[in-house]
C-alpha cells in the first residue's frame, strides 16, 4: 500500500488512530467488520451443515439404531455442558457490553471468564470421551478385526445394567467381547453394529469439529483480552470484541442444536 | 460516503442479558423434559423447535440482532434457507426411494 | 458496417482526460520484493494471482496435452492406464480449483472491483492478502500430491474408490483443496462486504456496472457452497485415515450421500466459474458497441437468479447413480429452469449490439466467441437435463464436450476478454492488436476443432475417462487432438505478446476504449496506489456514452 496514506484523507478529515485508511468513517469500518463476521458465520452454518446433512440422512435411514446408540451417551454430562456453554455466552455478552461502555478492565475479565467456562466444557468432554473409549464406543482404526467397536459388548453391557450411565457401572470383561464382524452376529447383527457405529462416528466428528472451533475461540478471545487490558478498545472502537462475541455465540448455537440431536434421541425410550 | 445502516450502539441494559440467560436455562430444562417424553413423530420437530427458540434468543439479544441492519438479517435468513435446501432436497431423495412409480 | 482490420486501433479515438502516465502509480512506487509479497493493495494482489494462476493453467494445459496425445490412437500406448487416470484427475483438479474458480474473481475482481465502485481498496485488505497466500499454500499442497504420485479417482473423488480402494494420495490432494477452498470463501466474503459498504456517493445498486453484479453473485455462491465441499473432503479424509465407514457401503456407509454432498458444492462451483465471465461480457459488449446494455435490470437480476437456482439442481449429476425417480424428475425440471436466466442474458447482449457502433477490438472478438460457444454449451446442457437422453449420454464424451464448451469456450474466453480489456488499465500499456486478434481467432478455431468432435463421439457412445477406445472412434479423436494443438498455440501466444507489451508496449491513455465506468473514467492507467485523487460522485446509470467518455462528474 502507498506509504503516503496518511495524507490521502478526503475532505481533510482528522484521522482517528483506529480508522483504517480505506474506510471513511469509524461507523463504516465498524459496520463492515461486523457484517464481515456475520458473513463468515454464514459459511460456518454451511460448514457444520454438511455434517448435519450426513447426520440427517443416516438418522432417517437408521433411526432405530441411532436411538439405541444415543442412549449410550451421558445426558447428565451433556446437559451440564449445555449449561456451561450458555453461561459462557452470558459472560461473553457481558464482555462486549463492557467494551461498549469503555470498561477495559472488566472487558478483559469477562473474556477470560468466558475462556474458563469453555475450558470447563472441554474438560467435561474429555471425561465423556475417555469413558467412551474405555467402554469401547470409539469407532476404530481398522474394520477387519483390530476394530475397537464392539456393539455386542455394549449391548450386553446394557442388558447387564440398566443404562449406559458411566462411572459406577461395571462392564463385562474383554473375553465376553465379540468383534462386530463376527459371523455369529448374523447379517442383522452386523448391520446394527455398523449403524450404531455410524452414530458414534457422527457424534465424534460433530463434537470434535465443535471443540476445534472452541479451541480457536480460546486463542482469539485470549488475544482480544490482552488488547482489552492494554486499553485498546473504546466506545468508538470495540468491534473486535463484538465480533469475537458473535463467533462465540455461534459456537454456543451449534451446541444448542447438537445437544438434543445427539444426546436426547433415544431418551424417550425410557430405559 | 457509503451508506451505512447506522443503529445506535447504546449497550443494552444488564437485566436484558440476565433475563435471556434465565430463559435459556429454562428452555434447556424444557428440552430435556421433552426429550424424555414420547411424542412419536413429533419428537424431532419439538426438539428442533425448542432449540430454534433458544438460538433465536441468542441471535436477537446476545448477538445484538435486535439492533442489527437489515443486511445482517438477510445473511441470517439466507443461512437458514440454504441449509434447509441442502437437507430438504437430500432428504427428499431418500424419502422417495421407496415410492412406487 | 464497421470495418475489421487486424490493426484497427480504437484507442486512438479517445482523448486522455485523466492523463499522466509517468507519475507515481501502483506499479512503480515501490520496487522491493517485500512491497510485493506483503502488499495490501488490491491491485498488486490481483497481479500476484495473475502470475500464479497462469502457471497453474500451463500445468493443467500440459496435462490436457498428455491426454490428447494418448487419445490419438485407439490403444493405450503412451501412458499406462493408471497414469492416464492420474493425468485426467490432475487436469480436472488443477483447471477447476486452481485456475477457473479463482481466475476472474481473484485477478480481475481484485483489480477492478474497488476501482469500479470508487473505493480505495476492498473492505478487508489483509484478509485479501491472506486469501492469496491460502491459494498459494493450497497450490503447493496439491503440487506435492502430484509429485508424490498423484490421484487417480477423477476430480469427483467418488467413494468408495477414493475412501477405501485407491492407493493414491487422496488425503494430500484433499488437503490442498480444503486450503484453496478457504481462499475462495474469503475472497467472496471480501467482495460482498466491499460492494455493500464501500460504494462511493451516488452509486446506488442499479447504477453499479454489471460486472459488479456478476462478481457479487459469484461471491454469494462461493460463500454458501465452498464450506460444504470442505467438510465433505474432511469426512473423506477421516474415512480414509481411520478406516471407518462413512461412505463405504461395506461398512454401512452410503456412497450416494458423498455424491449429494460433493455436488451440492460442485454444481454451484460451475456457476462460480461462469458468472464472472458473464459479467465481463456485459462490460465488453457495452464498451465496444458504444451502447447502453439492453435490459440492465434483467441482466442484474439474472445473475442473482443463476446464483440462487444453481443451488437447487445438483442431483442432475446423479441421475444414473441411484437417486429416486421422483427426485430425478424434480431436479430435471429445476435444471431446465436454471437455463432461463442465462438465455435471457444472451438475448439481452444481442439486443445491446443491435444498433450499436461496434468495434472489433480483441476483447470484443473474445466476447463474440464467448457468445457463440457459451450458447452451444448451454443448449447441450438441455440434452443432459432431460432424463431419458442423459441415460445414454452420461459419462460419455458428450458430457466432456458440454462442459468444455461452457468452461473453455465460455469461461476462459470471458477471462481472456477481460484480461485483454483491462490490460491497459492494469499495466498502462497497449498490446499489439494484430497479435491479439490473431490469438483470439486461433483459439476459437482450435477450440471448435478440439471439442466439437467430442459431441459426436459421445453421441456414438465413447465413454469418458478411458485411455483406449474402439477403432471406429479414431478419426474423430485425431481431429480433436489436432484441434488441441491449435488451441494450445492460441493460448501460448498471449504469454508472449502480453509480456512483451508489459515492458515495451505503447503507453495507454486513461481510457483507450472509451468506456463509461469509474475504473476507466476516473483513474490513470495504471492507477495510482490509492486509486482516486478524489472520491468520485456518481450521478447517472452506467453505460452512458456521450461525445466525451466521462459519464460521471468529478468534483
Amino acid at each position: 500500500m502507498s506509504t503516503t496514506n496518511e495524507t490521502i484523507q478526503d475532505h481533510g478529515q482528522h484521522h482517528h488512530k483506529d480508522l483504517a485508511h480505506h474506510f471513511d468513517t469509524l461507523e463504516q469500518q465498524h459496520d463492515a467488520n461486523t457484517l464481515g463476521m456475520w458473513a463468515f458465520l454464514l459459511t460456518e452454518v454451511l460448514f457444520f451443515g454438511g455434517l448435519f446433512a450426513a447426520y440427517t440422512i443416516y438418522r432417517y435411514k437408521y433411526s432405530a439404531m441411532f436411538e439405541e446408540a444415543s442412549n449410550h451417551l451421558d445426558i447428565t454430562l451433556g446437559a451440564t455442558n449445555t449449561v456451561i456453554l450458555i453461561l459462557s455466552s452470558l459472560t461473553m455478552a457481558l464482555a462486549v457490553r463492557c467494551s461498549q461502555t469503555g470498561n477495559s478492565l472488566w472487558t478483559g475479565r469477562w473474556l477470560l471468564i468466558t475462556i474458563a467456562f469453555g475450558l470447563m466444557f472441554l474438560g467435561v468432554k474429555y471425561v465423556e470421551w475417555k469413558h467412551d473409549y474405555h467402554i469401547h464406543l470409539m469407532p476404530g482404526k481398522d474394520w477387519s478385526g483390530k476394530d475397537w467397536w464392539h456393539w455386542q459388548y455394549a449391548k450386553k453391557a446394557k442388558e447387564m445394567d440398566t443404562h449406559g450411565k458411566g462411572a459406577g457401572h461395571s462392564y463385562p470383561d474383554k473375553k465376553d467381547v465379540i468383534a462386530d464382524n463376527d459371523p455369529s452376529l448374523g447379517v442383522r447383527g452386523i448391520q446394527e453394529s455398523q449403524q450404531a457405529r455410524l452414530f458414534f462416528l457422527l457424534y465424534f466428528c460433530m463434537t470434535s469439529l465443535h471443540a476445534l472451533h472452541m479451541l480457536v475461540g480460546f486463542v482469539l478471545i485470549g488475544i482480544i483480552a490482552y488488547f482489552a487490558y492494554q486499553g485498546a478498545y473504546s466506545p468508538e472502537y470495540y468491534s473486535p470484541v463484538e465480533n469475537i462475541g458473535l463467533y462465540w455465540h455461534f459456537v454456543d448455537i451449534v451446541w444448542i442444536f447438537l445437544f438434543p440431536l445427539l444426546y436426547l434421541l433415544g431418551a424417550h425410550m425410557g430405559h | 460516503m457509503a451508506t451505512t445502516e447506522h443503529s445506535t450502539h447504546q449497550p443494552a441494559p444488564l437485566s436484558l442479558y440476565l433475563f435471556t440467560f434465565g430463559m435459556l436455562m429454562f428452555l434447556t430444562i424444557v428440552t430435556i423434559l421433552a426429550g424424555f417424553q414420547n411424542f412419536g413423530m413429533w419428537s424431532t420437530p419439538i426438539a428442533l423447535g425448542i432449540a430454534a427458540v433458544k438460538a433465536a434468543l441468542v441471535v436477537v439479544i446476545f448477538m445484538h440482532g435486535y439492533s442489527s441492519s437489515p443486511l445482517t438479517w438477510v445473511i441470517i435468513l439466507a443461512s437458514m434457507f440454504f441449509l434447509t435446501i441442502m437437507l430438504g432436497l437430500m432428504l427428499s431423495d431418500y424419502m422417495s426411494r421407496g415410492w412406487a412409480m | 458496417m464497421a470495418t475489421v482490420s487486424l490493426e484497427s486501433k480504437t484507442f486512438e479515438k479517445f482523448p486522455d482526460i485523466v492523463g499522466r502516465h509517468d507519475e507515481v502509480n501502483y506499479l512503480n512506487h515501490d520496487h522491493s520484493v517485500a512491497s510485493w509479497l506483503f502488499t495490501l493493495d488490491h491491485k498488486r494482489i490481483g497481479l500476484l494471482y495473475l502470475v500464479t494462476i497462469t502457471l497453474m493453467f500451463l500445468l493443467g494445459g500440459a496435462l490436457a496435452g498428455a491426454i490428447r496425445l494418448e487419445l490419438l490412437t485407439p490403444k493405450g500406448d503412451f501412458l499406462t492406464a493408471d497414469t492416464y487416470n492420474k493425468a485426467f484427475t490432475a487436469h480436472g483438479i488443477i483447471m477447476l480449483f486452481f485456475f477457473l474458480i479463482p481466475s476472474i474473481p481473484a485477478v480481475l475482481g481484485n483489480f477492478v472491483v474497488p476501482l469500479m465502485i470508487g473505493a480505495k481498496d476492498v473492505a478487508f485488505p489483509r484478509l485479501n492478502l491472506f486469501s492469496y497466500y491460502l491459494y498459494f499454500a493450497g497450490s503447493v499442497i496439491a503440487l506435492t500430491a502430484l509429485l508424490l504420485g498423484g490421484v487417480d479417482t477423477g476430480w469427483t473423488f467418488y467413494t468408495p474408490f477414493s475412501s477405501t480402494y485407491s492407493n493414491s494420495y487422496v488425503v494430500v490432494m484433499a488437503s490442498g483443496l480444503f486450503v484453496v477452498g478457504f481462499s475462495s470463501i474469503l475472497t467472496g466474503l471480501n467482495f460482498i462486504i466491499t460492494v455493500h459498504r464501500m460504494r462511493c456517493p451516488g452509486l446506488t445498486w442499479f447504477r453499479l456496472p454489471l460486472f459488479i453484479w456478476a462478481i457479487y453473485a459469484t461471491s454469494v455462491v462461493q460463500l454458501l457452497g465452498t464450506p460444504v465441499i470442505a467438510v465433505t473432503l474432511g469426512l473423506l479424509g477421516v474415512e480414509r485415515v481411520l478406516g471407518v465407514g462413512i461412505f463405504d457401503p461395506r461398512l454401512g456407509g452410503d456412497p450416494i450421500l458423498f455424491q449429494h454432498l460433493f455436488w451440492f458444492y460442485s454444481h454451484p462451483a460451475v456457476y462460480i466459474m461462469i458468472l464472472p465471465s458473464l459479467g465481463v461480457t456485459s462490460e465488453v459488449i457495452a464498451t465496444f458497441s458504444r451502447k447502453n446494455v439492453f435490459g440492465y435490470h434483467i441482466i442484474a437480476f439474472s445473475s442473482i437468479a443463476i446464483a440462487v437456482f444453481g443451488f437447487i439442481v445438483w442431483a442432475h449429476h446423479m441421475f444414473t447413480t441411484g437417486i429416486s425417480p421422483y427426485a430425478a424428475m424434480v431436479f430435471s425440471l429445476l435444471t431446465f429452469s436454471v437455463a432461463i436466466p442465462s438465455g435471457i442474458k444472451v438475448f439481452s447482449w444481442l439486443a445491446t449490439m443491435y444498433g450499436g457502433s461496434i468495434s472489433f477490438d480483441t476483447p470484443m472478438i473474445y466476447a463474440f466467441g464467448f457468445l457463440g460457444l457459451f450458447t452451444i454449451g448451454g443448449m447441450t446442457g438441455l440434452f443432459l437435463s432431460t432424463l431419458g437422453t442423459d441415460i445414454h449420454l452420461h459419462d460419455t464424451y458428450f458430457i466432456v464436450a458440454h462442459f468444455h464448451y461452457i468452461m473453455v469456450g465460455g469461461a476462459i474466453m470471458g477471462y481472456m476478454a477481460g484480461i485483454h480489456y483491462w490490460w491497459p488499465k492494469m499495466t498502462g500499456r497497449m498490446y499489439s492488436e494484430f497479435w491479439g486478434k490473431l490469438s483470439a481467432g486461433i483459439t476459437f478455431i482450435g477450440f471448435n476443432f478440439t471439442f466439437f468432435p467430442q459431441f459426436i463421439l459421445g453421441y456414438l457412445g465413447m465413454p469418458r475417462r478411458y485411455y483406449e477406445y474402439p477403432d471406429e472412434f479414431q478419426v474423430l479423436n485425431v481431429f480433436s487432438s489436432a484441434g488441441a494443438s491449435i488451441l494450445a498455440i492460441g493460448y501460448i501466444m498471449p504469454l508472449f505478446y502480453m509480456t512483451y507489451s508489459f515492458f515495451f508496449g505503447e503507453k495507454a491513455s486513461s481510457n483507450p476504449f472509451g468506456a463509461s465506468t469509474l475504473d476507466w473514467t476516473n483513474t490513470t492507467s495504471p492507477p495510482s496506489p490509492h486509486n482516486f485523487e478524489k472520491t468520485p460522485i456518481v450521478t447517472e446509470e452506467p453505460y452512458h456514452f456521450h461525445g466525451k467518455e466521462a459519464a460521471v462528474v468529478n468534483h
